[in-house]
């Protein structure tokens, strides 16, 4: 039996298939995951994400700490709450997590962790903060709601207290607040508008069923990786890890190169790969032919060479096979990939494949 | 749990197979193993007039969640496909038994019917994984 969170029971009395997910019991789905897609893209869905790790940082000294640990840079994070999404990378320039940082305070940063990668992000935080007399608290007590959809907010905006209601509401994309003992911010995974809700935990069950009650949808890890492969979001293991470095995961965007002299982990290694006309691409495919594209599966660019798809599946509202790929360098927008012994027909499209409920790409 | 049909003859990999009078074979995948793979987005299925070996691939029907492949339970010749299926492969999903039946064999010897299972063996196939 593997951890779990709050709303483990919450998820049972909903149906929910329940699989081990980085060492947590967490729901699949709760009958249909396509049905709980379209929910989220038409109308709202719920998701428990309290396996995420939440850790906040604290001290003097945290802000020159983080623009050292992590690529992107919380010089940038001017106003109280709001969030920043980085890559936190080894010596040599791979991708030891992606997280997000929410800016709390001068002497205060909140950063939300992938659950599968805990222990040893923990380690290599801890290991590195020593030196700035950085305190790094897990906070395994609080519980996370996804809420995400068109309809999503206003359907959450009674969980919060009233006092802070018009203030949640009034939360710009990537911007968070504290609202009374709720900690409530405008960011997602799924491409959707919506809230992400950090609570404690014995507030989870009952935010649970009241979001039940105004008819949001509960959703399992199934639907939460089709939408985020459709908002083409890179998921940590799949897309990237330790040997890949951002440059080559499309997350050069969340490299903060000036100032140029800010020293930050991985630093060097990516000022070298930066201008490498060798570097891999990492593009969106469409399946022209019938089939399901897959994670591994082989890309093959005639006359150029191989690349792999990194997260492949179906995408239920473009009703086609979409792709994440590393391909090699080159000018070039068709591909093929192999499928049981068969080479498949692709084009490279411009990601994301789908936004707020908008497909996106020419299918 | 929906009752299983009682005319059919069912494998420990999850098909099920019913005797036509034609004495052709029609072959399709359970409810339990539909269930178990989610929403069926695409099945691909063989070509009419292929010939299969018992255990061989037949098909493959592919979820949102992963692909899985179809293994046929007798040796044969493929007589027909359920070209529906391309289309609305969620049939399987909606009526593993009925609609969303994936092949059916023209049977290349006698089938051996010791291979196979009962509704009331596999019933206690299915009850066990459920312990």
């Amino acid at each position: 039996m593997g951890s779990k969170t709050p709303l483990y029971d919450n998820h049972v009395e909903a149906g929910a298939r329940i699989v081990d997910f980085g060492g947590w019991d967490m729901p699949l789905h709760y009958g249909s995951q396509k049905e709980e897609h379209h929910a989220v893209r038409r109308h709202a869905g719920m998701f428990d994400v309290s396996h995420m790790t939440i850790v906040d940082l604290g001290g003097e000294r945290v802000s020159e700490f983080l623009r050292y640990l992590v690529a992107n840079d919380v010089a940038k994070l001017k106003d109280y709450g709001k969030a920043l999404y980085t890559c936190m990378l080894n010596p040599d320039g791979g991708v030891i997590d992606d997280l997000i940082i929410y800016f709390i305070a001068d002497t205060g940063y909140r950063l939300i962790v992938n659950a599968a990668t805990r222990e040893k992000d923990l380690k290599w935080i801890r290991e590195q903060a020593g030196a700035f007399d950085v305190d790094v608290l897990e906070r395994a007590e609080l519980a996370m709601l996804a809420v995400q959809g068109p309809e999503a907010r206003e359907l959450a905006a009674p969980c919060i207290d009233g006092e802070w209601r018009d203030a949640a509401m009034a939360l710009k994309p990537f911007n968070g607040l504290q609202a009374g003992n709720v900690f409530v911010a405008r960011t997602g995974y799924t491409g959707e508008d919506g809230w992400e809700i950090v609570m404690p935990a014995a507030n989870a069950g009952k935010t649970w069923d009241r979001l039940l009650a105004a008819g949001v949808t509960p959703c399992g890890l199934g639907a939460r990786d089709t939408l985020r492969l459709e908002a083409a979001m890179n998921l940590y293991g799949s897309d990237m890890d330790e040997t890949v470095s951002p440059l080559e995961a499309g997350l050069g965007w969340t490299i903060a190169w000036e100032p140029d002299d800010r020293d930050f982990i991985g630093r060097a290694p990516l000022e070298a790969l930066r201008n490498s006309p060798d570097r891999q691409r990492f593009v969106g495919l469409l399946l022209e032919d019938k089939g399901v594209l897959r994670n591994h599966q082989k890309v093959v660019v005639e006359g150029v060479g191989d690349g792999e798809i990194t997260s492949g599946g179906f995408s239920p509202t473009i009703g086609r096979s979409i792709a994440l790929a590393r391909v090699p360098a080159g000018d070039y927008d068709r591909a093929r990939v192999e499928v049981r012994g068969k080479l498949l027909n692709v084009r490279i499209v411009k990601t994301p494949f789908v936004r707020n409920g908008q497909i996106r790409i020419d299918a | 749990m929906s009752e299983l049909p009682g005319d059919l003859l069912y494998t420990k990999d999850h098909e099920w197979l019913r005797r036509e009078d034609d004495g052709s074979v029609t072959i399709g995948i359970t409810d339990h193993a539909a269930t178990a793979l989610g929403d069926l987005v695409y099945v691909e299925l063989p070509e009419v007039e292929q010939d299969v070996e018992t255990q061989g691939e037949m098909a493959v029907v592919e979820s949102v969640k992963a692909a899985s492949d179809v293994y046929a339970p007798i040796a044969g010749t493929v007589a027909a496909v359920n070209d529906d299926l391309a289309d609305d492969p969620e049939k399987i999903n909606a009526e593993p038994y009925g609609d969303g039946w994936i092949v059916r064999l023209t049977p290349s010897e006698d089938i051996d019917e010791s291979e196979l299972m009962s509704p009331d063996a596999y019933q206690q196939l299915l009850d066990e994984l459920d312990d």
